[in-house]
């Protein structure tokens, strides 16, 4: 049987950060190949390749056997190739079918009737439950991602890839899911489908290549393998990073989480009993694959996000007294001293305005001190000074805008801002994102020294090594849920690895052990 | 009286169907084209410019010349017009309020420039052009609409352009609901991204949606000139462009319900004529009324939160594929 798809040392470059490196990869018809692989391991890159975003920097890609080159999303239809992205790409407005059908010209007379008839056909022959004519705004995230799958099957794509598909569904949504693309694997399709959750590796795929920074690990037949088997291919060595960590000096609890529970816009619950404490003089660190609800809990925490159940319970330094955060403002939160610095995707997104300059983004947390109606500038501009100074920001001056300076520094103002503000409690979530190994070392320093100084400090990392040797206590966290609390200096990457990708549906007596 | 009221809210009306017509199809787009006022002015004096030297160096006008030349001037104006706003929306991303705002300046400044021209050159009295002959040919009405009474005079009386402005909106309606290419147009002005990634060619679109709709548009200036009054007078057309782009939301985007959309503004912009005994002041009044209804459109519809009667998402932004 020759491969449906074959990749031969495919590498791809972004700026200084190779991607991918080396990687080789074969489908055959009629199955189910997982890629596993921790965040920024370059799933998404090299499906991305496959299905003609990027281009490959090195390496060959071959059909059927035959030597193919895919430049754009076009070339990648031709040799029916889809793939259904993480994000949707449809028009809320349009019911399914007019999204199923755009962009096509088959030279057929437009008829939407009978393109709703295809959809149907379509449906039934894999078991999809979807109705042609809604529209997408009055979908679920669910039917969404059925209207994507069958977008793709309408333009005749034998090889599937599935980019997290089931980041967005309910457990049962994810079983019918599953069950489709079993369907799809007898009806002769190639399917690559894109995760990081062990168990639905095992459950689905027939093998499983596994990528590490980038790099091709290998490839094993699932029924051959196991958990703890995957887990050491995903995380890889130990790398040694030597960061100072001094014991934690009177530890004194600080923040007190009970029973959080959160859902976003459209209705999914995205914490679930969330349970923990924060202390003073003390690192938490926070691990979990992206999207666990890393953001929500810290958004929760600093009053931006809605709370439906549970309590936050804040003991004040100064007076002793216990404060609940649920009944608070943001801003009476930040008056508390609890500080978040989140640093986003986008990096700009939440914090910094990027269009003003490092003066008067540091008035954005202390406009209010001015006299009268007039703002009062000296303080910010020498603070501005001293975080250039004191954090070695690169910027040709105070007045240059934020937009202008390099991620790292970015960071740096955000950090340091916050920083300076004297808070209680300090969140920092992703501060080292896209920085090079010495600005990283600058911020773990920071930390480091306002833990000295008895702040108590929550870290959302993404990288196990680092929160390994920064942390003095680990909490990790998987779709929404505590899967398990770790303390920083006995804790194995295995362990945590295990936790991250760890369902606790299946484990219950886990959760409740934490809880 | 209630016939020739009619009759001259048809009229009135006409204009701003053009207009409305034109922007829709251009905002289906995701351009927000607010130089539809100085297109229509363009399009108005483009077209009085050309019947002008027809009329003027022509001793013997043929009828359908009389009419050909200044549709044609008219489409050639508005078109380079469309033309400004998409170069510098779709291909240099512009910010589109400023752009169109300087295009309704400059727009309305380029038809008086050239009105005032013309009146040098005719060395008239009073400042405007007279085009009696060229307005004789677009007047023109269809022979029986005499016979039939009233009917024919408020139905039937009209030149072909009346006729032609609702036929364009009712071609544009099926267009827009029942084509691939309708379709296609929907999917640029509501979510770009997504169009682009269906292989559509979004600036394709947005050109061409935006300079057919100006063409659409400024076919009401010329209208307005050459067949509502006979006269291009400066500043004359006043701020109907205005009133074309709140019948787009009052039509909540569709070409079909602008048509009666149209009448109703029409009859509204001139009822002060015809409401006698309230003084000069209520006559003010009462030609706000086309811009209240509007706004309770806006109240109603927002109100009502329904996806369908809100304007294309992505109007008024530029797109560019992103990098990463």
């Amino acid at each position: 049987m020759s491969a449906a798809i074959e990749l031969r040392g495919i590498t791809k470059v972004f700026g200084t950060i190779v991607a991918n490196d080396d990687v080789n990869l074969t489908v055959n018809r009629g199955e189910i190949l997982s890629i596993l692989g921790e965040n920024g391991s370059g799933k998404t890159t090299l499906m991305n390749m496959i299905a003609g975003i990027y281009f490959p920097d090195k390496g060959q890609i071959f059909i059927d056997g035959k030597e193919v080159c895919i430049r754009s999303p076009k070339d990648a239809f031709d040799y029916k190739i889809g793939m259904i992205h993480q994000h949707f790409k449809l028009v809320d407005v349009f019911t399914a079918t007019e999204n199923i059908v755009l962009g096509l010209e088959d030279g057929e007379r437009f008829n939407l009737k009978k393109a709703a008839e295809k959809v149907r056909q379509i449906s039934s022959r894999y078991g999809f439950e979807i109705d042609p004519d809604k529209k997408i705004y009055e979908m679920s995230v669910s039917e969404k991602q059925t209207v994507e799958i069958i977008k793709v099957l309408y333009r005749g794509a034998d090889i599937l890839i599935l980019d997290e598909p089931t980041a967005v569904l309910t457990p049962q949504e994810t079983q019918k899911l599953f069950a489709v693309l079993r369907k799809m694997r007898q009806g002769g399709k190639s399917i690559i489908i894109i995760t990081h959750k062990l168990h639905e590796v095992l459950a689905l795929s027939d093998r499983v290549s596994v990528l590490c920074k980038g790099k091709y690990i290998g490839t094993v037949t699932t029924k051959d393998t196991n958990e703890s088997e995957l887990t050491e291919m995903m995380v890889g060595k130990k790398v040694m990073l030597n960061i100072e960590r001094s014991m934690p000096k009177d530890p004194q609890v600080r923040l007190e989480v009970h029973g959080l529970d959160c859902h976003d816009r459209e209705g999914v619950k995205v914490l679930d009993n969330v349970n923990f404490t924060a202390r003073s003089g003390e690192i938490l660190g926070i691990a979990g694959i992206a999207g666990s609800g890393q953001r929500e809990l810290l958004e929760a925490i600093a009053g931006l996000q809605h709370i439906t159940d549970g309590e936050i319970l804040y003991h004040d330094p100064k007076s002793d007294a216990i404060e609940n955060l649920r009944d608070k403002t943001p801003m009476q939160i930040r008056e508390l001293g609890v500080r978040l610095s989140f640093v986003p995707e986008d990096r700009l997104g939440m914090g910094l305005v990027g269009n003003m300059d490092i003066t008067d983004n540091m008035m954005l947390r202390s406009y209010r001190r001015g006299k009268g109606a007039f703002l009062h500038r000296k303080a910010p501009r020498d603070l501005a000074e001293t975080i250039i100074e004191q954090l070695e920001v690169v910027t040709p001056g105070v007045t240059t805008p934020v937009r202008n300076l390099s991620g790292g520094n970015v960071q740096k103002v955000l950090v340091g801002r916050e920083i300076a503000a004297a808070p209680t409690v300090l969140m920092a979530a992703y501060p080292v994102r896209g920085l090079d190994i010495n600005s990283s070392y600058m911020i773990y320093n920071l930390l480091n020294e306002q833990k000295e100084k008895g702040v108590a400090v929550i870290f959302v990392g993404e990288d196990l090594d680092v929160l390994i040797e920064l942390c003095d206590r680990i909490l990790v966290i998987g779709s929404g849920q505590v899967t398990g609390l770790v303390d920083g200096r006995t804790a194995t990457k295995e362990e945590i690895g295990f936790l991250m990708t760890k369902s606790v549906h299946r484990e219950e007596e886990t959760a409740n052990e934490n809880a | 009286m209630f016939a020739a009221f009619l009759q001259r809210a048809i009229m009135q009306g006409i204009p701003l169907l053009y207009g409305s017509t034109g922007e829709i199809i251009t905002e289906k787009s995701g351009n927000l084209n607010l130089g539809i006022p100085g297109i229509m002015y363009v399009g108005g004096i483009s077209g009085v410019i050309g019947a002008f030297f027809y009329e003027h160096f022509s001793p013997a006008m043929n009828p359908f010349l009389a009419v050909l030349i200044p549709f044609l001037c008219s489409l050639v104006g508005s078109l380079l017009m469309g033309l400004i706003y998409s170069f510098l929306t779709v291909t240099l991303r512009a910010n589109q309020n400023v752009t169109g705002l300087a295009l309704t300046t400059f727009g309305v400044g380029i038809g008086n420039f050239f009105g005032g021209s013309l009146t040098r050159l005719v060395q008239s009295e009073v400042p405007s052009v007279s085009l009696p002959k060229t307005s004789a040919f677009f007047k023109t009405s269809l022979p029986f609409a005499k016979n039939l009474g009233v009917i024919g005079d408020i139905f039937f009386s009209h030149g072909f352009m009346v006729y032609l402005a609702i036929l364009i909106a009712l071609v544009a309606a099926y267009i827009l609901k029942r084509t691939r290419v309708g379709l296609h147009l929907r999917a640029v002005g509501e979510s770009p991204a997504t169009a682009d990634a269906d292989g559509i060619n979004v600036s394709r679109y947005k050109y061409l949606a935006t300079c057919i709709g100006s063409m659409i548009a400024g076919l009401g200036g010329l209208y307005y000139v050459v067949d509502y009054v006979g006269v291009w007078s400066n500043d004359g057309f006043g701020d109907r462009g205005w009133l074309a782009i709140a019948l787009v939301i009052f039509a909540v985007w569709r070409p079909n319900s602008a048509v009666l959309g149209s009448l109703l503004f029409g009859g509204l912009y001139i009822v002060h004529n015809y409401i006698t005994g309230f003084g000069v002041a209520a006559q003010e009044l009462f030609k706000m009324t086309p811009y209240v209804v509007t706004i309770l459109v806006l109240i109603i519809t927002s109100i009502r939160e329904k996806r369908e009667s809100q304007p294309p998402q992505s109007l008024g932004l530029s797109y560019f594929r992103e990098e990463r």
